[in-house]
């Protein structure tokens, strides 16, 4: 046993990522892994962990979440976030188009409130409540954003990434991508050399969505969990991951059938949904780690008390 | 392919022993015309996603209970209403919050499922999809209630979060609506209040079809005096409603409880992961998921069971099996 932690910058990756779409993000990766390294070194616990990790994401314009999330139909930012311990206390907002840090006012919603999740209006004023940074709407825009956004209503229709292997699902959602796109959703988990263990996950939601339209990240279960067992964050397709329960699935299947970590978490990204919409990355309360995704790839870094580090975007070279 | 079908309703886990016996025939007899309206559409074939729409639709529209008309009020004496549905087959879901003006949330919750790209659409992006479906729509004022009114008012007072809208003002001791110290010594409470004023009444409805095919739908005015903006378990797939091949759960009682249980989802995955038939499976997330929650919930399986359960004082409900089984209860 000992500490470990994982996060990640979204799943679903552009087959082709020039030098100067990887490397910043590559960067970002890096500096956050060594942001919470740092802090678990000093202590701070899993929950502290885990949000400072995803602020500093949020804040990064590379990403989809905070600052850089992906617009919705109408051209704003709606954005929700997600945060859970171990103890399975948790806080989750949605529809926040001026407030910094999403994942911290989740956090305010767990620790000041008598509820789990407000969102819209409700959250906007409670945020002024409690004096979080706020900043007009347009802060959170980038010129990218407006651009996906573009190129997505030519195509009409809602944007994941340049995953080839959509499945023909004849559901209407198809969650295909032509033109670079910045999927997103990050998230980071953490586990104190203690057990003790942390969940955090915020996004902009899907490019071109409805207004109003809530994803996975901000349902516990879905997008993040944190219990005893093990703490998750997921990123892919929202739709998908709710419908499969992502995140209480890796700890139920852990807890139920007595599947480790590993073995948790391979399943539910290969057997519970379908190819090209999900990820995650995972602590157990063992120190374990684990990164799986069914996409193209997904932005990832992870480190563990014992010296291992790693920062990647493509799947692991296959080993036979 | 099923082995006949089944049904449960129900209005609520959390019930206040002195509730006036008046109050409880009423309730049992919405019930009762909820589940045989239910029991109908199965005798004539209707699939279970159809099913648990029609009965919460007519649960939604009966100011009884806390979904619809009769909902409880938010802090700002408005309602926000809530629901979700979800279909076993496939485990297609849908789900709505902060709806205002939305005649029958479980509608739309539907609609959001059926003709959406989405699962989920809350507050004005919700009511804007509600405008352009056609769905009908009436004013705020069309679901608030004089009960509903008193209570938030009592609750105001009190200055705490109550479940409970209808045990009226008259005859309520200052005792039970008082915040201090007294009312905490009642040994029966939910979410730190006495029972006498807390009671949630969120609707549900489970079915499994003659072809094996399950649905789950649940629907709610969620906490008196909440928040505005603030969510509860029941549009939360997972929590407050699930569906799959194996069983549909939807689950009321402290919201907050239920969320971190993941109690509807949980259900599922017991009998999945752990081979547990229906009612252990409910016995087991009730007794071991809570905490120190308090929740109920109703369950159906594809193989035609139906099972319920609930670690507070009562919970209104009804459950029918194609057999010719027929139950509506409130207490254990």
């Amino acid at each position: 046993m000992g500490w470990a932690i994982a996060l990640h910058g979204g799943a679903g990756v552009p087959l082709s990522l020039p030098p100067e779409r990887r490397e910043p993000r590559e960067a970002a990766l890096r500096h956050c892994l060594q942001v919470g390294v740092e802090a678990l070194k000093a202590q701070r616990t899993p929950l502290d962990v885990v949000e400072l990790v995803v602020r500093e994401l949020e804040n990064n314009p590379n990403f989809n979440a905070g600052r850089g999330s992906v617009l919705t139909t109408k051209g704003s930012v709606e954005m929700e976030a997600c945060i859970m311990d171990s103890t399975k206390s948790c806080g989750a907002v949605s529809g926040l188009s001026t407030v910094m840090n999403a994942i911290s006012l989740a956090r305010l919603v767990m620790e000041k409130t008598p509820h789990i999740y407000l969102a819209f209006d409700g959250a906007e004023a409670f945020a002024k409540e409690q004096g979080v940074e706020t900043v007009d709407t347009s802060n959170f825009i980038t010129s990218e954003n407006i651009e996906r956004l573009k190129q997505a209503k030519e195509a009409n229709r809602v944007q994941l990434d340049y995953t080839q292997s959509i499945q023909t699902d004849p559901t209407k959602e198809k969650p295909t991508a032509d033109g670079d796109s910045q999927i997103g959703t990050v998230g980071c988990v953490a586990v104190d050399g203690k057990g003790n263990s942390a969940a955090a996950t915020s996004t902009g939601g899907l490019v071109n969505k409805m207004v109003g339209r809530i994803g996975d990240t901000p349902l516990v279960g879905a997008g993040t969990y944190a219990n005893s067992y093990c703490a998750v964050s997921a990123t892919g397709q929202g739709e998908s991951i709710i419908r499969a329960t992502v995140a209480r699935d890796v700890a139920a299947l852990m807890e139920y059938k007595g599947l480790s970590l590993k073995e948790a978490a391979a399943y539910v990204v290969e057997e519970c949904t379908p190819k090209g919409t999900c990820g995650l990355v995972a602590v157990s309360a063992t120190g374990e780690v684990t990164m799986p995704f069914n996409t193209a790839g997904m932005f990832r870094a992870c480190a563990t008390e014992d010296g291992y580090s790693e920062i990647a975007i493509w799947p692991p070279s296959t080993q036979n | 392919m099923g082995r006949g079908w089944a049904i449960a309703v129900h209005g609520g886990a959390g019930v206040d022993p002195n509730i006036p016996s008046q109050r409880l025939e009423e309730a049992k007899k919405l019930l009762a015309r909820c589940l045989n309206l239910g029991i109908s559409a199965l005798n004539s074939s209707m699939s279970a996603i159809d099913v648990v729409e029609l009965v919460v639709r007519e649960l939604e529209t009966d100011p009884m209970f806390n979904s619809g008309r009769g909902s409880a009020l938010t802090e700002k004496g408005t309602v926000e209403m809530e629901a979700s549905i979800m279909d076993g087959p496939k485990r297609r879901c849908g789900a709505v919050s902060g709806l205002t003006t939305v005649k029958n949330p479980i509608s739309l919750a539907r609609l959001v499922m059926d003709k959406s790209p989405h699962s989920y659409l809350a507050f004005s992006g919700a009511e804007e999809f509600a405008r352009q479906q056609g769905v009908e729509l009436v004013e705020n004022d069309y679901f608030i209630t004089e009960e509903n009114l008193g209570m938030l008012k009592l609750a105001k007072e009190a200055n705490a979060i109550v479940f409970d809208y209808r045990i009226p003002v008259v005859g309520l001791g200052l005792e039970t609506c008082s915040a201090g110290a007294g009312a905490m010594e009642s040994t029966l409470q939910m979410n730190g209040l006495p029972l006498s004023v807390y009671a949630p009444e969120t609707v549900g409805c489970v079915v499994v079809d003659d072809q094996g095919r399950c649905a789950a739908a649940t629907s709610t005015g969620g906490l008196l005096n909440k928040m505005s903006g603030r969510i509860g378990d029941s549009p939360l797939i997972g929590s407050g409603t699930y569906a799959c091949d194996v069983c549909a759960v939807s689950c009321t009682g402290e919201g907050e409880a239920i969320i971190r249980g993941t109690l509807a989802r949980d259900v599922a995955a017991v009998m999945e992961y752990k081979g547990l038939p229906l009612q252990e499976a409910v016995d087991y997330v009730i007794k071991e998921r809570l905490d120190e929650g308090k929740a109920g919930m109703i369950a159906v399986s594809s193989t035609g069971e139906v099972a319920y359960g609930f670690n507070c004082t009562g919970m209104f409900r009804g459950c029918a099996t194609q057999d010719g089984f027929m139950e509506v209860g409130i207490w254990e």
